[in-house]
């Protein structure tokens, strides 16, 4: 029964839909603070490419090397998303620009494939990784072992932060304020509120996200570095944010949705299945989802009519003059 | 009066490149009473209310609040001292309800905890809401309020917050005359209650109406500050202005002329696709001056684009002097004689980059130009011509607009539009934000046109405006037209602004 098709497909739909769930966590945090970060892809690949760095060179038991490797994913995000924040929140550069430019500059044949190169960690198999945290009694549990018990410690992370960012935003006096600053940010700052630091917060907690998201995929899903391994899941990250108009728990019906997608080509495959050119439009997806990313962020009236932040891609300045 | 002054400004001097806002500025106020803060556009009102609430830093000047000198870094640390301001342009969150909007600026209540809960705020609210007589529903999303609406609710916001001093900035500008009289009573409650009110105004009979003492600002320095009870329209004119400046009016006379634009059940969509022009009829004479009044944001400005051309109307027929007018299409309303002078005039009415020679060829550069190329010299002299001849004060006819004040910038619009054969006149708020001796000019040329057998069509919101120029009023509310019977009446005028109907007119004008 655990080997029915559409089990397995939900349960790598969990596994592989986790890391695009971080990351489109992190670029929701970001955008509801009114700042649009197409860097995802690139942040997510210095992330991937660190994260597994760490393991690699770091000689400790495997539950500290692995915390420790997602610490230093998440920094190197943040970093990452610093010079996005700082170009675009002090310097009021353009959001879509300089996202863009994020995303060459450290994408697979920028930064992270030279890291990648210079600290020699490509087509290694990883000394850590993550593996399926409950008992395999649980795991083989009917349907719900394979789907809910059979999943690495990041996925339940995943969970809690899905839970932990949407009472963030709905019930906490900071999500009310950052909301405050995405949608309106003259009358945030009249408030007292600081947009600016409200700003470069939630863009550095996006890029957090993001290379935690890079992490998930070179420590648990496939395990190793390959250049340019997320393939586009940075994109179809930021999709997500906008087909879940903004909320996370859609966020995570999304990610499930597109990681299933993604193991749908080979477990046909695999069980000899043929529906003609799946793998075809499966693994166009990613490029589909930046050409629609991309029209959907540049048009502020389709922005509009999907309720994306009033604010989201502009620059606030005050109005001293 | 109270021994210390709730509010009390000292030589503010504030600059801006270029511009002295401020200039070592007094001004007083005392808890309980609502003093108004009177002067032209560009008098500095806005500027030292900002002053007084944190937005900006004065180079010069001290500030006491209740006797307790104060300096406020931002507007947050005016609000926590009590002062608290309801700018022009609203600073509403859209899509928050008025719950969440009020829990924002909170410091003291439900707003402190990490925890909010917007719906602990709304029997707050709607206690408030009571007490001023501001209803609003506090689960309301402040989208969905009208403006007027919205207004209420960034009072309710300050006394939420417990404001001692109140500003408002040219508060009425949004409302119907019964709103502001609505509001009028609800600022004297307040200050009733021993708080200041400080009104922001350039209209003589809303300060006359609601204040205690005047304060009278003219190009950035105090002119005078008086009590309202000994005040007329005639002496705060005089203190506001500086001389007196003739002001236009029209006696209505016999108009001989035919029917020169007549528009038949006219439809058109506003920006957001929604009808905003709904089966308006309208026709006018040559040399007849017509004035629309109405609340902004009752399709007026998608009238005035609909007749000029340069917004499509979806429905209903546009004749000029008995010719149909193709739909949308500028060109030809142009060249049907149809001129336009926008609202917008920065934005719409010229291209704030091009120079004044440029922007006065907009209309005509087919005439002046030489296959693809333009003839810069001639396009120089008939720059300069216009130059001399319109009065506009601009350092050359190479300048770009964007430079020109704003009545500078209106007679640029004015001088092209006036050139060729002029049979209609659409003006949409030609006079907003001018000062007056502007003001006064263009209603000049605005007479000037309508007396060389001009049919003008003119909108506005500025019902003094409508009063002082017009042969015929008529009223537009959500995208009807209805005619005014008694010219005169005010009230009339403002019932139907509102949508009402006046009862004594109601069968004249279910004829018209």
């Amino acid at each position: 029964m655990n080997n029915a098709l559409l089990v397995v497909l939900v349960a790598s739909g969990v596994a592989y839909g986790t890391p695009l769930l971080f990351a489109a966590l992190g670029e929701l945090l970001a955008e509801r603070s009114g700042v649009l970060n197409l860097g995802v892809e690139g942040m997510m690949l210095v992330g991937a490419v660190m994260g597994f760095w760490t393991v690699q060179r770091v000689h400790a038991n495997t539950g500290l090397t692995l915390a420790l490797a997602v610490l230093v994913a998440a920094l190197a995000g943040t970093t990452m998303a610093a010079i996005h924040a700082f170009l675009v929140i002090t310097l009021r550069a353009n959001q879509i620009v300089s996202g863009l430019a994020l995303t060459i500059f450290a994408g697979a044949a920028g930064l992270s494939s030279y890291l990648g190169n210079d600290l020699n960690v490509a087509d290694q198999p990883a000394s850590h990784s993550f593996h399926a945290l409950l008992p395999s009694g649980m795991q083989s549990l009917p349907v719900v072992g394979p789907i809910l018990f059979a999943q690495n410690i990041l996925v339940y992370v995943s969970w809690l932060c899905v839970i932990a960012v949407g009472l963030y935003l709905s019930r906490s006096r900071p999500g009310l304020n950052v909301r405050a600053v995405g949608e309106s940010p003259a009358a945030a700052d009249t408030m007292g509120i600081n947009v600016t630091a409200y700003r470069y917060a939630h863009t550095l907690a996006g890029g957090a996200f993001a290379g935690v998201a890079g992490a998930t995929i070179t420590l648990a899903i496939t395990p190793q570095w390959v250049n340019g391994i997320t393939g586009g899941a940075g994109w179809i990250a930021i999709a997500l944010v906008i087909f879940a108009f903004w909320r996370p728990e859609l966020c995570l019906v999304g990610a499930y949705f597109f990681g299933a997608l993604q193991a749908l080509a080979p477990q046909l495959q695999a069980r000899n299945i043929n529906l003609g050119p799946t793998v075809l439009w499966t693994n166009s997806l990613p490029y589909v989802m930046t050409v629609l990313v991309l029209v959907v962020v540049s048009s502020g009236t389709a922005r509009r009519r999907l309720g994306a932040p009033s604010a989201l891609g502009t620059a606030y300045v005050r109005e001293e003059h | 009066m109270a021994a210390t002054a709730a509010v009390s400004m000292r030589g503010i001097t504030k600059r801006f490149p270029g511009v002295v806002a401020n200039d070592r500025v007094d001004f007083e106020a005392t808890a309980g009473e609502v003093h108004a803060l009177l002067g032209e556009n560009g008098a500095g009102k806005t500027t030292l209310s900002h002053v007084l609430t944190g937005l900006y830093h004065p180079d010069e000047g001290e500030i006491d609040l209740f006797g307790e000198r104060v300096a406020f870094a931002s507007p947050r640390d005016a609000i926590d001292a009590g002062v608290c301001m309801v700018h022009q342009q609203f600073r509403l969150v859209e899509r928050f309800t008025v719950a969440e909007n009020l829990v924002l600026g909170d410091r003291r209540g439900a707003g402190r905890r990490f925890r909010i809960d917007p719906r602990a705020v709304a029997s707050q609210v709607h206690e408030l809401g009571e007490r001023y007589h501001l209803p609003v529903d506090a689960n309301a999303h402040v989208w969905q309020l009208s403006v007027g609406e919205q207004q209420r609710v960034e009072i309710l916001n300050a006394l939420y917050q417990d404001a001692r001093v109140l500003i408002l900035d040219e508060p009425t500008a949004v409302l119907t005359p019964e709103e502001a009289d609505t509001l009028f009573a609800t600022l004297r409650e307040i200050a009733g209650e021993g708080r200041t009110v400080i009104f922001i105004s350039h209209k003589l009979h809303e300060v006359l109406a609601v204040s205690d003492r005047v304060t009278v600002l003219r190009a950035g320095k105090w002119i005078a500050t008086v009590p309202t009870a000994g005040a007329t329209p005639q002496s705060l004119a005089a203190l506001m202005i500086g001389h007196d400046v003739e002001s236009a009016h029209r006696t209505p006379h016999e108009l001989d002329g035919g029917d020169v634009l007549e528009v038949q059940d006219l439809w058109a969509d506003g920006d957001r696709g929604a009808a905003a022009v709904k089966g308006v009829s309208l026709t006018l004479k040559a040399g007849e001056v017509v004035a629309v009044a109405g609340v902004a944001g009752n399709g007026q400005r998608e009238l005035a684009d609909a007749i000029a051309g340069v917004r499509p109307s979806t429905r209903g027929s546009i004749r000029v002097a008995g010719r149909p007018l193709k739909r949308g299409d500028v060109r030809a309303a142009f060249d049907a004689g149809i001129r336009y002078v926008p609202q917008d005039r920065l934005g719409t009415g010229v291209s704030p980059s091009l120079s004044i020679a440029m922007n006065l060829e907009l209309r005509s550069y087919r005439e002046s130009s030489l296959g693809p190329f333009l003839r810069l010299r001639r396009m120089r002299t008939r720059a300069d011509k216009a130059i001399k001849d319109f009065d506009i004060r601009a350092p050359g006819p190479e300048a770009p607009a964007a430079n020109l004040s704003g009545g500078n910038l209106q007679k640029v619009v004015i001088a092209r539009e006036f050139a060729g054969e002029m049979k209609v006149l659409i003006a949409a708020s030609p006079t907003r934000g001018l000062d007056v001796s502007a003001v006064a000019t263009v209603h000049s040329y605005l007479l000037e046109a309508a007396a060389k057998g001009t049919a003008v069509l003119l909108l506005s919101e500025d019902l003094d405006e409508i009063l002082a120029l017009n042969d015929r009023i008529v009223v537009m509310y959500e995208g009807h037209l209805s005619e005014v019977v008694d010219r005169e009446s005010i009230e009339e005028i403002g019932l139907r602004m509102a949508g009402e109907t006046p009862p004594a007119s109601a069968p004249a004008a279910a004829g018209a």
